[in-house]
């Protein structure tokens, strides 16, 4: 649409992602290389998927409209399994890496796999937002909106908004996933792996974005509580901080030792 | 991301064209183009594209005008459709844009020291449409509507000078202009040109008001009607339908500046961006009896020289449609020299007869001056003493009571050899004119200026005694001279609803007749004036060739009988709608080719020869390319129409260059010779969308810019007390109470 559009959607959907980068990943240099893995083991996954959807188009070989459709359904699901696979393969990378990380580092302590957990799944995160959104960011600048052939003129809101709470997911189901397979509770692994393909399929039904945004949130707000609370929060400690009284827990923490 | 564009912007490597004549095969230069114009165009850029088509333009990829550089590297991985309906790269753009296709432009042209023409900035005009069908709804243009910038589409019928200089000067409010072809014409006429056109030296406008201008209608309608109309002349509601019209010039000021900017260039830079180039093609000239072209005739020889013009043009780039201004002149011409030369004794007159089409003659002749150039250095094989008389054919298709006016000029009169000549001329016009019933020929009562016409040029050189011929006495009856509404309706071609392509193209309308009639008048008059006396009588002109050259130029250039006398690569320069008659400024032009090949056709003779002979005769003995012009042609479809038989034709139909000699002197500010030039562009196109509202565009920034900040305050939050929230379950002794 314009400047303002393009500056104001850009923000909407990387500012989350760019904050955390900012506090917790810019600090050290370690975080920074463990993201940047992360998304590129994404980029690996979707180039996968990519190439399984192309030859199946390619097989399939007319291209009518009900076709087209179910290849791209087909594509969707395909493609979060194997979003998933390998976030699966990162997680086992890390772990056989952590042995050799304390030979390189034996001074400073390692990241703890929580860390990683949260690290790799901001870097999946991030990388799937940037290639979902950035085309349609950059068709932002132009002076026109969406809706000549009647589509809804929130096009660039709605998609927005999506790639916040995707990016934002794939952080929490980084932690919930890792978390999972540390504590091998496969069941966990299942469950993340439905909620990823129901937010996928909910994008199908395209016309009807307020739906499909607030089912996303939903269960956003859903895995983030399941996330908080796996990786160490409790109520307790929620309510102690928001109401300033971790000084005293602090000292109390420490007078105890 | 990497900024590399898939579509990047071509470098433009054309190299000015030479001056010589193309070699036959040869197309002559031609680069890529895309605008969708039924005629073909070429490009100015050089890299790709077929070789049909002609243009000035290099498409930056798209319509988006920053970052196309992640698209490129998102198109090759975007087989993934992972969240499908945000991943899908152009198909948002789909959802945005609609190209308009059937468009023609309004281009810059200057001269030595004017510009005419239009001009958007480089980032292309947007506005909201708004519809004026009549003059007041021009204020809320003006001044009562509240979304300005506007785009005004303005009926045919009101693109007048009264509404132009209302709207110029308002470009605070006005983005952009656009006209829908007013159809039927407009009854008070309509003509961009100025009272006297090519006055001495020029059409001298100066930059007209608006931003620029495209014509013809499209889809506006439905987009209009659905966001822009609001009842009660209150202020429709975002989102509105706007239109973006791209269409920056290179050129400014003049050709002076602009030739001077493109030589430095050219001299100092290594991928040199000329901004203009002159406006140049080919005359096509042939001969009643061959002559030796390689040398000049001796000063005995004389030649009767028969000229029309081929050009025409209108306000919009490559829309000349020209039907009563050049089509119906020279197609007579054609007319006449085919039944000239089936005259028996045409091999043994006393005097040669050279007809010649002129291209450029409306913009400041810039055939014939070169043509008289060329004549004057010995460049020519005819020279300015070889000229006995001349006989031009100006408009001559709307004729009242089939009277048919000779103008003369009147000061070359003065000298007395010169008026018996002009005299001797006349008379035997009047005679030639006395066996057509159909013609009625006329003298001027009063001395009166020759009209526009190639023939000034000569006189301006030479006192030969010429003539012309015209429909009109004083004023033209030509209600759109140089327009886009001189189409075929203009001259009565009308065909009989209900009938295919190919009856369309053998059937004589009345005009056909009519012209015929001239062309028998023109023939029998040249026949006599080279010499001829016996067969006057039977000299006359088909009317069968008429009408099917009229069909061509004006209805349908794709038809059967233009695709057999073309060579085999030039097939596809035939559309399916009417030639345009534009100079342009890559040569030759479509109208050019077919023009030449029409008259090799109906003057020349089919020899048999194969055709590695036909490409180069010099090896058949019996075969000399000085007098003659060989040329392989397709030839009719054969009797299962599955293949052609293709023939060669011997004829001296030939082209000679038409560029002004300011160009060649290198005289840019000329007063002399014409110094016409067409500006280059990059992008020419325009598209519609809808546009929001400021407040929500406003609102999604401010929306942004607080999700930012609330994100970065959390986060900060939680990371200073990530220790106290997030309990290690390692750490030993955790609490106890």
């Amino acid at each position: 649409m314009t400047a303002a559009v393009f500056f104001g959607c850009a923000f909407i959907a990387f500012g989350p992602a760019l904050a955390l980068y900012i506090f917790t990943i810019v600090t050290e240099p370690l975080r920074i290389i463990f993201l940047i893995i992360g998304a590129f083991f994404w980029l690996v996954s979707l180039l996968f998927s990519s190439l399984i959807w192309f030859t199946t188009a390619t097989l399939i070989g007319n291209k009518d409209e009900p076709r087209e459709k179910y290849l791209l359904i087909f594509g969707v699901l395909i493609s979060v399994l194997i979003q998933e696979m390998f976030r699966f393969a990162y997680y086992k990378l890390l772990k056989k890496a952590s042995e050799g990380l304390k030979t390189i580092n034996p001074y400073e302590k390692a990241p703890s796999m929580r860390l990683l957990a949260y690290v790799s799944g901001l870097g999946f995160g991030i990388m799937s937002g940037v290639f979902s959104f950035v085309n349609t960011l950059s068709d932002s600048l132009g002076p026109g909106t969406v809706g000549i052939h009647g589509d809804p003129p929130q096009f660039f809101l709605y998609s927005a908004f999506m790639t916040l709470v995707i990016t934002l997911l794939h952080v929490f189901w980084g932690i919930v996933f890792f978390d999972g397979c540390e504590k091998k509770k496969w069941y966990t692994l299942l469950v993340v792996l439905l909620s990823h393909l129901l937010v996928s399929a909910l994008t199908l039904i395209s016309p009807h974005y307020g739906l499909n945004l607030v089912l996303a949130y939903i269960i956003m707000v859903l895995m983030g509580v399941w996330a908080f609370f796996v990786s160490g929060g409790s109520c307790r400690s929620l309510k102690l901080c928001l109401l300033c009284q971790d000084k005293d827990f602090l000292l109390f923490n420490q007078r105890a030792r | 991301m990497v900024a590399s564009t898939s579509a990047s912007l071509r470098i433009d490597s054309r190299k000015f064209p030479g001056y010589e004549l193309p070699a036959p095969g040869a197309p002559g230069h031609r680069d890529g183009a895309r605008v969708g114009l039924e005629k073909p165009l070429p490009e100015k850029v050089g890299i790709e594209a077929s070789a049909q088509l002609r243009g000035k333009m290099a498409t930056a990829g798209g319509g988006c005008v920053a970052d196309p550089g992640s698209r490129s590297l998102l198109r090759l991985l975007s087989f993934c459709v992972l969240l499908a309906g945000l991943c899908e790269g152009n198909s948002v753009e789909r959802k945005i844009y609609i190209p308009l296709n059937k468009t023609a432009p309004c281009v810059r042209l200057l001269n030595a020291t004017h510009q005419i023409g239009c001009q958007s900035s480089i980032t292309g005009d947007t506005g909201v449409i708004h519809v004026v069908e009549k003059e007041e709804d021009l204020q809320w243009v003006l001044t009562g509507g509240p979304n300005p910038p506007y785009v005004v589409l303005l009926e045919g019928a009101l693109f007048t000078r009264d509404v132009m200089e209302k709207l110029k000067g308002r470009s605070g409010r006005i983005a952009g202009l656009a006209v829908s072809l007013a159809k039927p014409s407009p009854a008070s006429g309509f003509s961009p040109s100025v009272q006297c056109p090519n006055d001495g030296f020029g059409i001298y406008s100066n930059s007209y008001g608006s931003q620029f201008a495209h014509c013809r209608a499209f889809q506006w309608n439905k987009c209009y009607r659905d966001h822009n109309l609001s009842p009660n002349g209150s202020a429709p509601a975002f989102p509105l339908c706007a239109m973006q019209l791209f269409s920056h010039m290179h050129a400014v000021v003049s050709t002076v500046t602009c030739m001077r900017r493109s030589l430095i260039q050219s001299s100092f830079s290594i991928s040199p961006e000329i901004v203009c180039d002159p406006l140049s093609d080919y005359n096509v000239w042939s001969l009643l009896k061959p002559i030796n072209t390689s040398g000049t005739l001796e000063p005995d020889d004389r030649v009767v020289v028969a000229a029309t013009r081929l050009d025409s043009r209108s306000f919009f780039w490559n829309v000349a449609p020209g039907a009563e201004s050049a089509v119906a002149s020279f197609v007579t011409q054609l007319a006449a020299a085919e039944a000239l030369q089936k005259a028996p004794d045409a091999a043994t007159l006393p005097r040669n007869v050279m007809f010649v089409f002129f291209q450029g003659e409306t913009f400041d002749y810039i055939g014939s001056s070169r043509m008289v150039y060329d004549m004057e250095n010995g460049k020519f094989p005819v020279q300015l003493e070889n000229i006995d008389s001349f006989v031009e054919l100006g408009q001559v298709a709307l004729r009242n009571s089939l009277e048919l006016w000779m103008h003369t000029d009147p000061m070359s009169q003065k000298n007395e050899t010169v008026l018996n000549q002009v005299e001797a001329l006349l008379s035997t016009l009047e005679q030639s004119g006395a066996g057509v019933p159909t013609v009625v020929l006329r003298r001027l009562n009063q001395s009166q200026p020759l009209p526009p016409s190639s023939l000034q040029r000569f006189l301006r050189a030479r006192n030969v005694s010429g003539v012309v011929l015209a429909d009109h006495s004083d004023s033209f009856h030509n209600l759109y001279y140089q327009s886009i509404y001189d189409t075929a309706e203009n001259i009565n071609v009308t065909y009989p609803a209900g009938q295919s392509p190919e009856e369309d193209l053998n059937f004589v309308t009345d005009t056909a007749k009519a012209l015929a009639g001239v062309a028998t008048v023109l023939a029998r008059a040249l026949y006599r004036l080279a010499g001829g006396a016996s067969f006057n009588d039977t000299i006359q002109a088909d009317p069968h060739t008429v009408t099917r050259l009229l069909y061509g130029f004006l209805v349908r250039a794709n038809n059967s009988w233009f695709q057999s006398i073309l060579r085999p690569d030039l097939r596809s320069y035939l559309g399916d709608g009417p030639l345009q008659h534009y100079i342009a400024v890559s040569s030759p032009t479509n109208a050019t080719y077919v023009v030449q090949y029409a008259l090799a056709n109906l003057t020349g003779k089919v020899i048999d020869l194969t055709r590695e002979q036909c490409q180069d005769p010099s090896q058949v003995p019996t075969e000399n390319k000085d007098l003659y012009e060989y040329t392989w042609v397709q030839g009719p479809l054969n009797a299962n129409e599955t293949d052609r038989l293709p023939r060669c034709v011997r004829s001296t139909a030939r082209l000679a260059r038409a560029l002004s000699p300011a160009f060649e002197l290198k005289q840019w500010g000329s007063t002399e010779y014409s110094t016409w030039t067409e500006s280059r562009w990059k992008d020419i196109r325009a598209r519609i969308f809808l546009i929001a509202s400021k407040e929500l565009e406003f609102i999604t920034l401010i929306v942004g810019f607080g999700i930012l900040v609330f994100s970065l305050i959390v986060t900060y939050c939680i990371n200073a007390k990530a220790d106290v929230l997030f309990i290690t379950p390692r750490e030993p002794g955790s609490v106890s109470y």
